[in-house]
Parts: structure tokens; sequence; C-alpha cells
């Protein structure tokens, strides 16, 4: 067992864990953010995409150990002061999600994309989302929710 | 109690409205109810040892040494469940001489396919279950495995089950198919190929089974919670009404949900054992292997046409793979297509013959659009062979062929009556949005150029049968199940509404467009409706969600349910107004006296009060507004639309992108047309990943090699460009909402688009047909690049 | 899935961390970003005895430029070799070549350290590896050692790192000035692994291909250099039907496997291809 400190959406923990403990288990299981889930076994579905250090990781390919000492946020530490992230609030005015399975990862995926690029493409959200499928939506809707998001994020009627 | 008389507003309609979904606020911020999210106090994870042979005699399990491993409570080998465990249910047995064979949900004596269950360990968390699975010993006696869908009918080849590989043969026949087909001008054969797909919904498989005393709730990741309950209780003996099952938020099923599961009965046989909740929560490649696989058939299509391409007739002889078992409707999944071959199209002589064959791979069974994509698939690839063999533009040939507008409601030759539909209207404005004529400018200039990049259009117009049910059709097709949904309709004392549907969602968005058809039908604001359902004990009845059945069906349920309560209302209301009812009149959400003002009238929620209280009641009025509803349509629903596709196909490697993808669909009345469009856009997605990407592939041995997402290919944003979608919107006759289904629309047209596009890119290069999935490498050979 | 159970041990230098792996013995595995490995151990296709998590230990850390090449440290992530800007002005075919490798997250925490020491012919940076003639500097009880990328790949998922041997980084030569550069990445979806990919850096000289270095992904067990091509194409005028000829025998020398995409002769038709596109796409840069 080894013992790790990690911060979570604010909160933090500290934890005795199997080393072979991943990352999402540790979330899950022992913290109870269920809000981030698993979808794959390889690293491909990109479901379980969280914020780690300020950068977006599969949470499914992180070892809980190697997490030692990092800040992660989750799908459910997005919002600020009961305020949706603007992300969040462009999914649902767009539609951008149907039962919701791939849209923690999706919002996490899109919300680094915005950090590197504040005013992408639509090329650029497509290619920056490429690490998260979903099976609903065609992504037709997740990527005009990106824009939108973008469009608010930058003081502008979104 | 005084009563104010609510301000009557004019309100807007909320039907046809682009509500913003009421299911997204928790959603968005991860407050979810996923089946593996659920902990219970001394709560054990189940896990399984699948075979890893696809045929092959189980000679000895032992699971003693998993029992000694840390954290292990218990584990199981099939023979340990015994006679306890059942067969799995096939509830359509389409033929009287069917081939139904046992189905224990934990092999027994013989393993069928890769991925199996043939023992199970209990342990105190998943890691320690996981580890014990390595310490059960068990031994096979490999037999040879049955994997050639043509092959497997051979008379030498080696059996499934004792009773022969074919399953069961099913026809379908009208008209003089061979006076049709003699002295035709024009015949056009191909044999096409619709490989075998894994539905991959992002929410793996969970199911927690909770006892209490005799009692168990069954939480699952399924479409079917209400079918599941006596499914569940059929096979394992436990009575019905001991029973609940739930399906909390579930993600995505696309009809692999649509199942009653070797795991759901074995986590319930092994709570009961034990006196303790049991979770099983699937992998990614435990689910490719062992989530019922789609599609898979084998298609020998013929039609017969005149000079100038009007259809005489055809023929479609199918071989269907049903994979090792028959599991809950798998053999009726080719029969959804028997009637659909025909397409939109007139046409004097139908022959359909399927036969279903077994193979030592992992059951077939419903996947979005089942059987129909198939069909749509088959007619609208020859459609295109059929205008290029007379020299004329695919969209003409089809506006000589299909039912126009004026010709509904039309008998088709496969036996179904169209109700309605606008054709021509839907190509037409699909044609426009497309840009039809300057794309084809833009293909003769590549073609003339000889351009590396060929520029390809492809056409689908499709119809296709839904909103599954009536109960009657499905029991003259031989399927046990009834086509009726049920809504209850409380109104609750504060005049707030609770919907209670019996068609269970996964994703579509049913608390709204229900919250919009009850907001309309009482005339109560959209935010005063809740919507319940996919719980036993909640919502009692129902036959839950596939086929693009919930609008059609439950939603026009939850209409009916809403006149009812009406109609109990406007009596209370007489009653209190002294007056009779008839002079009543119902709108924005009062009864008044007819031409009067709405002040003066009684509102829902004065009524919803002045029942809960009772202390005037008419007599022989109970005090409850509340009331059920069934509908069972007469007639399915037929939605219909045309989808034109761009493709740009690299004739040097063979690699094809979409450019450009236009759908214009008449789904009938519009409830939320943000819904629709969601659904279309995520069906075209789908029926691109079977054109372009899916496929689950076997070895010789029967080993999937697709047991991932990294090998089987579902397309991401970065693959698929935006849809471009309209409506034409001619009202379903069938029910009094108009309405018609859409949750397959997408994936059944979108496919033979694809590849009639990657076909008309390279026909000048003697291409006639790329076998799906469309690989680059497939497209290179198709092409002649291979030496 | 799960993985099963390993001992884990987090050094925090290069000599601790070099002790710790040879103490672990043979099954010990190092653990860099663990893009490649732990979906692996989930899948129970590796039962390594004890994790020896590289993370920690800061000689493996950070880019340096040290006159003639480039010193990046193994733990670079994926996403710090597209966006550094010494490797962008030196070695901009790492970066690009980078820039493709999987997806976002994967290239938070992927890094070119265990990229190459998986040694996966699929992956894309090896074929950089040899077109660049990096030259990988590894730590080992026993020595330090500087090995060229062309010994390094020793046959699928094997390389020349012995079991108690760290790779700490990799020399990256600078080419130096006319140099441009392109890579060619075929698969069937953005995030699928390369069919076949082509590392393309060429020296343009009077409006000629002067010189050319071609490394190619996922043609053989290792990953290759289209040497053949280099030399057809040195002097050769940036003209495709030139090109075409030049890289006709881009498949010379390579044994592609054939998989669930594609079979060994499709490869070698993907390889003159992209070689082409690749070279015509860096030469016109």
């Amino acid at each position: 067992m080894a013992k790790i400190n990690v911060n979570v959406d604010g909160v933090g923990h500290e934890e005795e864990v199997e080393p072979r403990l991943l990352l999402v288990h540790f979330l899950r299981d022992r913290l109870g953010k269920v809000g981030t889930p698993v979808g794959c076994d390889t690293g491909n579905c990109g479901a379980c995409t969280i914020s780690m250090n300020g950068k977006s990781v599969k949470s499914c390919s992180v070892l809980a150990v190697q997490a030692d000492g990092a800040h992660l946020v989750t799908v459910e530490g997005l919002a600020s002061n009961g305020d949706r992230h603007p992300l969040q609030k462009a999914f649902h005015e767009e539609h951008g999600l149907q039962c919701g399975y791939c849209t923690p990862g999706m919002l996490m995926a899109a919300l680094d994309l915005l950090k590197e690029n504040p005013d992408p493409a639509e090329e650029d959200i497509r290619a920056g989302l490429e690490g998260n499928l979903c099976r609903c939506t065609g992504y037709v809707n997740i990527v005009r929710a990106v824009q939108r998001a973008a469009r608010e994020m930058a003081g502008e009627r979104p | 109690m005084t009563v104010t008389p609510t301000p009557a507003e004019v309100r807007q309609s909320e039907v046809g409205r682009a509500r913003r979904r009421k299911e997204d606020a928790r959603l968005v911020t991860g407050q979810t109810r996923w089946t593996d999210n659920i902990q219970a106090p001394g709560l054990l994870h189940i896990a399984f040892l699948r075979s890893p042979m696809a045929h092959a005699r189980i000679t000895r399990v032992d699971v003693s040494a998993a029992r000694e491993m840390p954290g292990v409570v218990a584990a199981f080998s099939g023979a340990d469940f015994g006679a306890e465990q059942g067969s799995l249910p096939c509830a359509w047995p389409v033929t009287e001489d069917i081939v139904i064979p046992d189905h224990p949900p934990m092999a027994t004596e013989t393993v069928r396919y890769v991925g199996e269950a043939v023992a199970c360990v209990v342990a105190t968390d998943r890691y320690r279950a996981a580890d014990a699975l390595e310490a059960i010993e068990i031994d096979y006696e490999p037999l040879p495995p049955v994997l050639d869908l043509e092959k497997a009918l051979d008379a030498d080849s080696p059996l499934v089950h004792d009773a022969g590989n074919r399953a069961y043969t099913w026809t379908l026949s009208n008209g003089d198919v061979e006076a049709a087909f003699r002295d035709a001008p024009v015949v056009i054969s191909r044999t096409f190929r619709q490989q075998r797909l894994i539905p991959a919904a992002m929410e793996p498989r969970a199911v927690v089974v909770t006892p209490l005393g005799d009692e168990y709730t069954v939480h699952t990741s399924t479409q079917i919670p209400h079918i599941l309950r006596f499914l569940l209780a059929s096979v394992t003996g436990v009575p019905e009404h001991r029973l609940r099952v739930i399906a909390p938020d579930v993600g995505g099923g696309f009809g692999s949900k649509l199942q009653c599961t070797a795991e759901e009965v074995l986590c319930l046989l092994a709570a009961k054992r034990l006196g303790r909740p049991v979770k099983w929560t699937e992998s990614r490649s435990e689910g490719n292997l062992t989530v019922h696989h789609g599609r898979d058939q084998l298609q020998r299509v013929q039609i017969a046409a005149e000079a100038d391409g009007r259809l005489r007739g055809m023929k479609i002889d199918l071989l269907a793979d049903m994979g090792a078992y028959l599991m809950l409707v798998t053999p009726g999944i080719p029969l959804l297509g028997a009637f659909m071959y025909n397409g939109v199209y007139k046409m004097a002589a139908y022959d359909f013959r399927c036969t279903g064959v077994f193979t030592t791979k992992m059951p077939t069974d419903a996947y979005r659009g089942a059987g129909r994509p198939e069909a749509t698939f088959a007619i609208e690839r020859l459609m295109d062979e059929l205008a290029a063999e007379i020299g004329v533009d695919p969209v003409e040939v089809r506006r000589r062929n299909w039912i126009t507008h004026g010709e509904f409601p039309y008998d088709t030759v496969a036996g179904l009556t169209y109700d309605s539909g606008d054709y021509e209207a839907a190509t037409e404005k699909a044609l426009q949005l497309f840009g039809y004529d300057k794309l084809r400018a833009e293909q003769k200039d590549r073609r003339d150029r000889g351009d590396t990049v060929q520029l390809g259009i492809g056409i689908s117009t499709y119809t296709e049968m839904c909103g599954l049910a009536p109960s009657r059709v499905l029991g003259q097709l031989g399927n046990a199940s009834g086509g009726w949904e049920q809504a209850d309709v409380r109104v609750l004392p504060t005049g707030k509404v609770e919907v209670a549907t019996g068609a269970t969602p996964h994703g579509q968005g049913h608390v709204t467009a229900w919250s919009q058809i009850a907001a309309d039908a009482l005339g109560v604001p959209f935010e005063d409706v809740s919507v319940v359902y996919g719980d036993t004990a909640v919502v009692p009845r129902g036959w839950d969600t596939y086929g693009s059945r919930s609008l059609a069906i439950g939603g026009v349920a939850v209409h009916l349910a809403c006149e009812k309560v009406k109609e109990k209302a406007r009596r209370v209301a007489a009653h209190l107004m002294e007056i009779d009812p008839g002079d009543l009149e119902y709108a924005e959400g009062a009864f008044r006296v007819r031409g009067a003002p709405a002040e003066q009238g009684r509102s829902i929620q004065e009524l919803a009060a002045a029942v809960f209280n009772a202390h005037d009641m008419p007599e022989g009025i109970e005090p409850r507004l509340d009331s059920s509803a069934t509908f069972d349509p007469a007639n399915f629903s037929f939605p219909h639309g045309t989808h034109l596709c761009a493709v740009e196909v690299d004739t040097e490697t063979g690699f094809t992108k979409i450019r450009s993808y236009v759908a214009v669909d008449d789904v009938g009345t519009v409830v939320n047309p943000l819904i629709v469009d969601g659904q279309v856009h995520g069906g075209i997605a789908q029926g691109i990943g079977q054109a372009l990407y899916e496929e689950a592939v076997h070895d010789a041995e029967g080993n999937l090699l697709t047991t991932t997402l990294a090998d089987y290919l579902v397309p991401s944003a970065a693959d698929l460009p935006a849809f471009v979608t309209g409506r034409t919107e001619t009202p379903a006759t069938s029910n009094p909402l108009g309405v018609k289904g859409v949750g397959e629309a997408g994936t059944i047209a979108s496919t033979p688009a694809v590849v009639n596009g990657i076909v008309d890119a390279l026909r000048h290069l003697g291409v006639r047909d790329v076998q799906m999935p469309c690989t680059p490498e497939r497209v290179w050979r198709a092409i002649g690049g291979a030496s | 899935m799960i993985p099963a159970r390993f001992d884990y041990a987090q050094p925090t230098s290069l000599p601790q961390a070099v002790s710790v792996l040879s103490d672990a013995g043979e099954d010990a595995k190092v653990l860099a970003g663990g893009q490649s490995l732990l979906p692996l151990l989930r899948m129970r296709l590796a039962y390594p005895s004890v994790l020896v998590d590289v993370g920690c230990v800061s000689e493996l850390r950070g880019v340096r430029d040290e006159g003639d090449h480039l010193f990046v440290g193994a733990m670079t992530t994926q996403h710090d070799l597209v966006r550094d800007p010494l490797i962008r002005e030196h070695c901009p075919l790492v970066s690009l070549t980078a820039a493709t490798v999987a997806d976002p997250a994967v290239r938070h925490r992927g890094t070119i350290g265990g990229s190459l020491a998986h040694a996966d012919p699929a992956g894309d940076l090896p074929s950089v590896a040899v077109a660049l003639d990096m030259v990988f500097v590894t730590r080992s009880p026993r020595e330090e050692r500087r090995i060229a990328a062309a010994d390094f790949f020793l046959d699928y998922l094997e390389s020349a790192l012995e079991t108690d041997e760290i790779l700490v980084g990799l020399e990256i030569p600078k080419l130096g000035p006319g140099w441009t550069y392109h890579y060619e990445k075929f698969h069937r979806t953005a995030q699928a692994w390369a069919i076949v990919g082509a590392a393309v850096a060429v020296r343009r000289a009077d409006g000629h291909i002067a010189e050319a270095r071609i490394g190619l992904t996922n043609m053989a067990p290792v990953p290759v250099r289209a040497s053949s091509v280099e030399a057809a194409v040195a002097g050769a005028a940036i003209d495709d039907d030139v090109l075409r000829r030049a890289c006709a025998t881009a498949d010379e020398g390579t044994s592609p496997a054939s998989d669930l995409h594609a079979t060994p002769e499709y490869r070698r038709h993907l390889a003159r291809v992209l070689t082409r596109r690749a070279l015509a796409t860096a030469a016109r840069a």
C-alpha cells in the first residue's frame, strides 16, 4: 500500500492505496466521485477524462499513486459558486448530449482544448476531441456547444 | 379554501418547440445514476471467467482454489447453478419448426462462442474478484468451430447444436416473381455482405442485485426493465411480484440492451444464494465479446426492371448469422427487414426467403435499425446499379419508381400499408440543400482531369416501418411481445403533473418530449410536468424503448391519458360550477363556460386541489384526476426521407472522406426539433460507422480480434463532417399526434448513401461494389490497385 | 479491466532508479507516462513484479541545447515535444510527428522515452528516431551507454535496453538550416494507430532535393529507413513524376505485417505513396 495526497475538486484527501489502483477507480469507488465514468480498457473512449494539474488526462490510464500530490478537477468541480461553466451551459443549449455517458469526458477535453486555443475553428475542435468517443450525437451539436462556450468565454454573446 | 382563478394566458404550443432538455442539468454536472455508481453496505462484486474457445466440451471445472483467494466469498461453475439457472429466453419463434437450443446462462457441458461464461467469482471488491478468476482451473476438449455462414449449411459441416445448423427458413411471397423476371429487359443481381457489428454503447453494461428477504431489486443497464422483470421471473423462478427492476441512467443502448442477459440472471442467482447485494460491471473488452452483436447477413438480391428502369419485381435470399444461440429476438431481426426490401418503390412481385444459421459466435440480435438497415441498403444499392445500367441519373430512376404523394395510403408488394409520405418533397428539398447539380459538375470536372481524388454522390431514399407495435401484427409474426404502451398521468394536489411512462429512455429525451406533450394536452406549464420511468415499482407496466416506438406509441399514450384527466376534471368542474359538463370548454388550462372569460373558469390546479380535499365531489367520482391510458396503434408508422452524401475518394490510397452530408427526413409531426435533429445526427454517424469503419472480425479459430476500441473503430468527431438536416412534415395517420418516430432513421438511411457515394466516385474506373466496411484497402483493391 | 498485483517503487534520482530497477529483477518494468503500459496491465497482457515509476527522476526531464544536438529527457511528454521552443526550432520533425500521436489527453501523459522504449513499430516516434539518427542515452548499474537508433530497435516490442537499464534521454541531432520536414500518417480513424507512416526530412539546394532522410512506420517489426529512396532522391528535381519513380523502392527491405487493417501488399503500396507525398510536402514547405 502507498499513501497518497490528492486534491479533488478543491477537497484534500490522504489515502492508502494499492499501487495497481486506477485513478478512476480511486475517484469512483474510494471517494464516491462517480461523476467520472469508465468506458473502455485502452484509453480510447475518453469518458474518464479529468484535469490533472491543469491538463486533461484519461483517469483510467493513470495509477492513483501517480496522482500523488496532484490537483484534480472532475466534471463535478467544473461549476464554480453554483454557476455552471460556460461549457456545461453550452452543451445544454446546443443539445450536445443524449445519454450523457461521454459528457463528463467531453467537457473536460473541451476545457483543455479551449485553454490551448480559445478561438478554435471547427476542425480544431474536431481534432481536439479525437480522443473522446460519443455514440449518440454524431458530434454535430458537441462541436456547436464548444463553439458557443468559446464565444461566451471570450465575453461575446453566445 | 379560497381559490383564485388563474389568469388565462395565451400560450404557445409546446409541441414543435426546440425545448432544451430537462435531463441535461444533472448530466452535465456529473450528477448521474449509472448502475455502476451504486454502492451498498456489504456489496459484493462478481467477475466471470469466459471461454477462450469458440467451440469445446468442458471436461473439468475446479473453482476450489479461487474460493481460497483473499476476499473471495464464493465461486460457482455452471454445474453449481444446475437447473436453477434455466435457459435464456427467445421470445420470437418465427416458424413452427424453428430450432431453439437450450441456452444456459453459464455453460455446463459445451461452450459455443468465445466469451461464454463458464464460471464466476464473488468477492469483496472488483480487484480481488478479477484476481481470483485466474485461480479457476478449467479443461476443454476442443471441437471444430463453425464460422462461415454458407459452409455451416453444408452437409459435412460440424454442428453447433445436435439439431443442425439451420435454425429456420422463413418466406414471404407476393405476385408472380418468375413472370416478373422472365424476359425482363434488365436484371440486376448482387450479393451484399452485412458485416457483423458491435453496438458499443458508451456505458458498458452493469447489474446490481439487492436482496431483501425474498424480494430482489435489480438495477441494470437495460432498455427493457418491464420486459426483463417477467423474463427474469420465468427464467429463475423468482416470482414476478418479488422482483423489482430498475433501469437508472442508461448510457445508450441502440438495441444492445434489449436483452435478458446471462449476467443479469447469474447476478440474481448469486445474490439469492449469498443473501448479499452483488454488482457486476463489464469491461469494454468483455462487452465487445458478449454484448449481442448486430447485422451479419449475406444478402443475395435481384431486381427485374423494364428498359426505362421501372421495377417489375424483386427476389431476396438471405442467410442470417444467428450466432451460437437464439437470444431474445435473434431470429426475428431479419424479418423486420423482410417487409422493407421494396423500399419506397412500386413493383408487382416479391419473393423473400431467409434462413437463420447457427455459428460458434456471439449471438446476434437487435442493433439500431434491426433488419431495416440491411433491407434499405440492398434496395438502395440496387437502385444505383439500375440507374447506371440504364444510363440515367440515380435520382431519376427513383422518381420513376417511387410511390407518389397522391397514391397514399399505399398497399406495398410486401404486404404493408404505407399510410402517408411525400418522397417528392423530401427529395427536392434535399437536392437543394445539397447543391446536387453543382456537385455533379465538380464530379465531372474531376473525372475529366483524372484527379487523384474523385468525388462521388450517394443517394438514399428510404422509408422504414417503425413504432414497434401493433400487438396484433406482432402476434401474427410469432413475436411473443405486445406492442402497446402505457402512461399514467397523475395530477398532484398542487396542480403539478407527474407522468409515468412505460417507455424507458436511455438518452433519447423522453422527459422533455413527454413534458411538452402533457403541457399541451393539459394546458399547464412545461416546467410543471415531471416524468418518471424505468422502475417497475413506480411504473409497473410498459413495453419499453426500442424500434423507434417511444414517441409513436408511448408519447401518444401520454396524450391519451391527459385527455382522460380532462374528462374527469370536466365533471368535477361542472359539479363545482353547477353547470352541465357539455357546456364547458377547456382552454389554457381551465374549464370555462363556452365563450366566457377564462377568469370565471376553474383551472386544472384548482380542480386538483378540490379533488384532493374532496369536500364537494360529484356523485360517483373518485377523488383523483389521475388517469391511465394505453395506446396500441392499428399500423406501424413510416418515416421516410432522402439522404445525400458527397464523398472524396483518394484513388491512390483508397481512403474515403465524407465531404458533405444532407439528410431531409419526414418523421411526421415534430414534438421537439432539437431532439429530432440529435437523433438523426447520431443515427447517421452509426450508419457511417457501418459503411466505413466498423466490423467484428474473428480469426480462423473463432477468436474475436476486435475486442477493444483500438481495434473496433468507432468514428470520432475528427472523422466526420457536420451533417446538414432538413425536414418535411407529413403527419402519420395511425396516431392522433401524427408522429412517426426517429430513433433509427439516420442509421437506416446513411449506410447505403455512403457506399453509393463511394461506388459513384469510382464507377468510371470499373468499380461496381465495395464490401463493407469500405476500408481504404478494400477500396484500393476495388479500383484494381492490387497487382 | 483490472491490473494484476505488482509492487511499486518511486525513485527520486537516477542512481536510485537504476539500483531499484536492478534489485527488482528481470520481471520489473519501468513506468514512464503509462499510456501504453497501463492498457497492457489492465488487459493482463503484462504481469510485472515491480513497477519502477520514473516520474520523479529529475535527470529524465528537460530539454537542453548541447551544441550539435538537443538532449531531450526521456520523460518529456508528447505534449511538450509539440510545444517546446527548442525542439520546434531545431528538430521540428519531432514536434509535428508528436502532434499526430493518439489524442491530446494521451499526449499529456505519454513520453518520448516511453514511446521509444516500448518499441512498437506502429508508434510514430520510432520512425522519426531512425530518420534523424537519434542517440539513445541509457544508464544501467554497469555503464552509461549511447545507442544509435539503428541499433536500438531489435524486434517487435523489443529494444536494446537490458532489463536493468533505463532510457535517460535522447540526443537528437540538429540537421541545421535548409532542412524541411513532414510526417505523413495514414490511419483509418483519427485516433487509430498508423497503418503506415513516413517521416521525412529533406535538404533543398538549388531547387532540388540535395539530401533526404526517410523513416517508415509499421513497415517491419522495427522502424526502418527507406535507404534506397534516400539514395534515389539525392539530387532529384522536386517533381511528382521524378519523386514517383524514386519512391518505387520505398518498400525495399521491409517486411510489413498482416493485421486487421491491412495486408502486407497494401502496406508496401502505401509506403511508396506516402513516402512520395511526404517528400513532396516537405520539399515544397
